[in-house]
């Protein structure tokens, strides 16, 4: 699988960590979160059958986070934008 | 080598969904089987029908290394696993079909101080659990296995290894197709080529399946779909802290005898045993990637044939026939999900990951227990959904870095 660093192009998937599920946000009241809620947060990701928004870091090469949008089933990937929010 | 079984031409019908069961299982792999299995023998609830999207058996249950063992670190593992291993022990004779289940032995290699001590640990945890573990150094490792290579001179030398000696493979179709038999035999519907593809809720009670065939009315629904256990559980709004990922595996060509046991190595990461054909079957870790692809990335394989050959170099010149992958659920402690939904009569059994085969028989068990009683049997009450929230994680990837 190739993955399209924004900045050094397409690469093995070997060069990359994966970072799972994009935009993951915090929990915006956490000391009202009661466990439920931080079950939530902690333990359950997005796990699309199809077009899936995530999270990847060149580790061998640029070292940088970016994030794209892969399909799970064809592994089709749409490149995000460079620096794209987490 | 045992001669294969001789099988009779059919070995279940093919029925028509009737508009109603009792109990309706979602998956018709080796834990579905097993379950509707048991649901008839062990509760005698036989208005059962096990749905199957695909054919019957046609996925992890067929893609897995086949490898049985129960030494798992903690105790709520290693006693789930055993009952399994002791269900194996019995599982030719009661379902009356030889599933060529052979106690070879589960050989896992260690490669550092790090891992001799956990080895250790964990051969000492499974001796109080009261399952059969050995220590054994590098050259009792070569005594029990020849052909593994324990020379000092490679980058991650063997430092000795645990031993199971009632751990080893069986044949995985035979496996689901006994258990299909059975559970047919006793009137458990198998319906092929038939999708969920929605829930009937009354309130929040499910009472029925949508499917690519009709409705199907049911008194207690029981998830059990694997890697696709989140796409089913979304469908009625529930998220399961679940992962699907290709898990990879392959074998070589037909060999004479050469491997007389399963070895694993995490560290080097493979393991590998003979399938009574004579082929080498080989696995190692999953692809880091969310899929369902059924395929995986060639750099998994080439690491896990590299760190075969140096492992046993006798093995430099074998073929890869054939690679493959299977879709795994993985739960964030590595551990199952086993019991009741906040859906009162929604069931769900999923979160084997990378280890389900060697559970088959137990996951049935104690699965048709909770859908049966609607309550979880001790051995999977510690596997509750609830767990992610109380925090009582069975932690089996961090604390014993098992493979499966």
């Amino acid at each position: 699988m190739l993955i399209p660093c924004p900045w050094c192009g397409d690469r093995e998937d070997i060069e990359f960590k994966y970072g799972g599920a994009a935009q993951i946000a915090y929990p915006t009241d956490p000391e009202a979160a009661d466990d439920a809620a931080w079950a939530r947060y902690v333990f359950v990701r997005p796990n699309p059958k199809g077009k899936m928004a995530e999270r990847w870091v060149h580790t061998a090469g640029c070292r940088r986070w970016f994030s794209l949008v892969r399909d799970t089933v064809t592994h089709e990937i749409t490149p995000g934008r460079p620096g794209g929010k987490a | 080598m045992a001669e294969p079984h001789p099988h009779p031409d059919r070995l279940w019908r093919n029925p028509e969904p009737k508009r109603s069961y009792d109990v309706v299982i979602v998956g018709a792999g080796g834990h579905g089987l097993a379950t509707g299995y048991y649901l008839a023998k062990n509760h005698g609830v036989t208005n059962v029908a096990v749905l199957e999207r695909g054919w019957l058996a046609g996925g992890n249950v067929a893609r897995n290394t086949t490898v049985i063992r129960s030494n798992y670190l903690w105790d709520e593992s290693a006693a789930i696993y055993e009952h399994s291993l002791k269900l194996w022990e019995g599982l030719s004779e009661e379902l009356d079909y030889d599933i060529l289940f052979s106690q070879r032995g589960v050989l896992n290699l260690v490669h550092s101080l790090g891992d001799v001590r956990a080895g250790r640990r964990r051969v000492n945890a499974n001796r109080l659990s009261g399952i059969d573990a050995e220590w054994l150094t590098a050259e009792e490792v070569k005594a029990f296995c020849p052909i593994v290579n324990t020379s000092p001179d490679v980058r991650y030398p063997v430092m000795g290894g645990t031993l199971q000696r009632r751990g080893g493979i069986a044949k995985h179709d035979y496996v689901a197709w006994a258990f299909a038999r059975k559970a047919d035999e006793m009137g458990v519907d198998l319906i092929q080529n038939c999708e969920v593809t929605g829930f009937d809720l009354d309130g929040d009670r499910v009472v029925g399946v949508r499917t690519n065939r009709g409705p199907i009315a049911a008194g207690k629904v029981a998830l059990c779909a694997a890697g696709h256990s989140t796409v089913l559980a979304s469908m009625v709004g529930l998220d399961l802290p679940i992962q699907s990922h290709p898990l990879q595996a392959l074998v070589s060509e037909l060999l004479e005898p050469v491997l007389n046991c399963v070895v694993m190595s995490n560290a080097v990461h493979v393991y590998v045993s003979q399938a009574h054909k004579g082929e080498l079957v080989m696995g190692a870790g999953i692809d880091q990637y969310n899929s369902y692809g059924q395929r995986g990335s060639p750099h998994v394989i080439e690491q896990q044939l590299a760190a075969a050959v140096e492992l046993f170099p006798i093995f430099s010149r074998a073929h890869v026939v054939r690679t493959w992958a299977g879709i795994v659920d993985v739960a964030p402690d590595a551990s199952p999900i086993l019991g009741l939904t906040p859906v009162e009569n929604l069931f769900i059994n999923c979160g084997w990951g990378t280890g389900g085969f060697k559970a088959t028989p137990g996951s049935g068990w104690v699965y048709a227990h909770t859908i049966a009683n609607g309550e979880p049997h001790a051995l999977n009450a510690p596997f509750a959904l609830e767990r992610f929230s109380t925090g009582a994680l069975i932690d089996e990837h961090g604390a014993a870095g098992v493979a499966h």
